[in-house]
């Protein structure tokens, strides 16, 4: 007898989804991949146009991808798409270095060789990732994708709950997933507040194009203005993400672009020989904003909707990711128990579990900012000797580089192994 | 199937009552919150024994079609409604009469199909009714006869069918786990829900299923780990808590 969640009984309709994910963004795309994976039915609301799939141009938007993020792209069928544009990178380096400062006496550095994993992570373009995501979005069954889709309102009754959208139609679903970004309409009309607070500092994001190889090095460098790290992208690429009070970045942000890289220059050296921009300039504020709950009935928070965190060391997305691997594992789990997936029960696993990464990511990076982007003697003497121990330290160093690979903690499914 | 339809004749009053009940069951951080703790480990040992036994894939959907499951002491059907979504026809009984209604107004809720009744094994072994799945989860230690109790279950699985049970094992760490720890100090469980000497181990359990004509197929533990705060299926340690799979043969 067919009595499942496809129909229900007493007259009454099942809902029109298992899922409904509000945001078509990569956090959003790879939740409806995952979700489809375990054989749940997904309807991906996104407020915006339908991407053009066919615009190939660089734009200098690219992510550092840890390489638990890189499993899950794998397990979710992305990574053919992906390998041949994804730089790896063997190695990184960390340099407190003052501007003018010659000697990279005390940096850190981390080699993959150290990790039997393999490479740490690999850099990969945004239009490279959007472009992989939304063909796979289009191959999958039980994806339905609606674009330009607003939600407007959201209520929660016994056994799901109903979207009303801009349209005045409706969409019920067992399990909305807020994929919404920082400003979560989901999270708001589930009444899941928020706790953050602004940085004086303002990232500068841009990719260059450089005379002499990287060899897949990842440079990070303490300045006392703040962290610039230099990530490589196929080819003699990089891409540049940088730091610097918000007075003098809005400055910075209006000169020229040869007067951009006059700037930008000193500050790393010509250690890649003459460099030049490869693609647009951005630049993001600096803050950090927490979701006070990753649940509310019938609703979960993944990605920047649940945690916007300082982009110091290309966290955002890795943890985001995480976030829909965990989402993944307690739903796909709770799906061969006959369990309601979106039931308080089921949330709480999932909300329990992201909880305490989240939490101690937004400490530690926030932490690892105020220590490194302060130029006091003393704050630069114990930083120095901390550098130092770890770099004397295999085991610590390993510790070190399993965490930026992703690799440290309770490994969801999609990231602990192969599954394909 | 017979459906439970007679809630038109319930005083609106007695259905409120029931649905705060229900709500009350259903809590994951309410009243039974142990159970709803212990819950996912329970159903992965019986999702796991049921899709071995009768040749079903748990990815598929509705693994369980066509799958007849009785569940005896369902309380608010914690076990008998994933059974069902699961795609089984479940019949759902127990003892204490206040749950049936609490259990039906659930599962309406849900848009699920279950039939719970409120009678007895015996009185459905008399009535003739054999299921391919009969299960009893933490009951046993409940009754006063667990012998005669086990052959009245036993009764009710068709050849080539699958009984099902969990219960607690008679060790000096089941007494500090059930007796002082959930009952006494974490509170837990009302005190005198359990008594100790009640408690079967693994071996007396086993001896008495197979007395009833059924032959014992597998036993595992489920134990509580109090720093990740769940509860996982052991080989090895069923010195606590401990469930255990039977087949009539055919």
């Amino acid at each position: 007898m067919d009595n499942g969640a496809g129909r229900g009984i007493f007259g009454r309709m099942s809902n029109d989804t298992n899922i409904a994910i509000v945001g078509g963004g990569l956090a959003g795309g790879a939740t409806a991949l995952a979700l489809a994976r375990a054989g749940l039915s997904v309807t991906l609301l996104d407020a915006a146009p339908r991407a053009v799939l066919d615009d190939p141009a660089f734009d200098g938007r690219s992510y550092a991808m840890a390489l638990a993020s890189t499993r899950l792209l794998r397990n979710l069928g992305l990574w053919d798409a992906l390998e041949a544009h994804a730089q790896p990178m063997q190695e990184i380096k960390v340099t407190d270095g003052r501007v003018g400062d010659a000697a990279v006496a005390l940096g850190l550095h981390f080699d993959a060789a150290e990790l039997e994993e393999g490479p740490m992570g690999y850099m990969i373009e945004d239009r490279h990732l959007r472009r992989a995501m939304l063909d796979r979005l289009d191959a999958t069954p039980g994806i339905t994708i609606r674009n330009e889709t607003r939600v407007t309102g959201q209520s929660v009754g016994d056994s799901g709950a109903t979207l009303t959208l801009a349209d005045g139609t409706t969409l019920s679903a067992d399990l909305v997933v807020g994929a919404d970004g920082r400003q979560s309409g989901t999270a708001q009309r589930a009444g899941i507040g928020r706790t953050g607070w602004d940085y004086p500092q303002t990232a500068l994001v841009c990719a260059i194009a450089h005379e002499r190889p990287h060899h897949g090095v990842a440079h990070q460098l303490f300045l006392p203005s703040g962290p610039l790290a230099i990530l490589p992208l196929t080819g003699n690429r990089s891409s540049i993400v940088w730091s610097e009070r918000r007075g003098l970045a809005e400055e910075i942000d209006r000169l020229s672009d040869a007067e951009y890289l006059s700037v930008l220059r000193p500050r790393f050296g010509d250690f890649l020989g003459e460099i030049s921009l490869a693609g647009a300039r951005y630049t993001y504020p600096l803050n950090l904003t927490l979701a006070q709950s990753f649940t509310a009935p019938r609703v979960a928070l993944v990605g920047d909707a649940a945690h916007g965190i300082h982009p110091i060391a290309g966290q955002g997305l890795n943890a985001g990711l995480r976030d829909v691997a965990a989402l993944a594992h307690v739903l796909t789990a709770a799906r061969r128990r006959g369990e309601a997936i979106g039931s308080d029960a089921v949330l709480d696993r999932y909300a329990r579990w992201r909880r305490f990464d989240t939490a101690a990511l937004g400490m530690a990076t926030d932490l690892f900012n105020r220590l490194f982007s302060n130029d006091s003697a003393l704050l630069r003497t114990a930083r120095d000797l901390g550098m130092m121990a770890v770099n004397r330290l295999p085991s610590l160093r390993r510790g070190f580089m399993r965490e930026a690979a992703g690799l440290n903690g309770d490994l969801p499914d999609l990231m602990a192994r192969d599954m394909t | 199937m017979t459906l439970p339809r007679d809630q038109a004749s319930v005083d609106p009053a007695e259905v409120a009552k029931f649905e705060a009940m229900a709500a009350e069951w259903w809590d994951p951080n309410g009243k039974f919150k142990p159970l709803h703790e212990m819950n996912p480990c329970r159903l992965d040992y019986l999702t796991a024994q049921i899709a071995g036994e009768f040749d079903r894939d748990l990815s598929k959907p509705q693994p369980f079609a066509g799958l007849r499951v009785l569940d005896i002491g369902c309380g608010g059907g914690l076990l008998s409604e994933p059974m069902a979504r699961l795609g089984a026809e479940v019949t759902g009984i127990d003892a204490g009469g206040e749950n049936i209604p609490v259990a039906r107004a659930h599962a309406e809720a849900q848009g699920l199909e279950i039939d719970y009744r409120h009678t007895s094994a015996e009185a459905l072994v008399n009535e003739g009714a054999v299921f391919d799945v009969v299960m009893s989860l933490e009951v046993i230690e409940h009754v006063s006869d667990p012998a005669a109790f086990l052959q009245v279950c036993a009764a009710l699985v068709r050849p080539g069918g699958l009984f099902l049970c969990s219960t607690l094992n008679r060790t000096p760490k089941s007494f500090a786990a059930a007796i002082v720890g959930a009952e006494w100090v974490m509170r837990w469980l009302p005190k005198g829900t359990h008594d100790w000497s009640k408690f079967r181990t693994p071996e007396e359990l086993a001896a008495m299923i197979d007395a009833t004509g059924l032959e014992t197929v597998d036993r595992k533990g489920m134990v509580f780990d109090p720093i990740r705060w769940n509860w996982s299926l052991s080989d090895r340690d069923l010195s606590v808590n401990y469930a255990m799979a039977a087949v009539r043969p055919a």
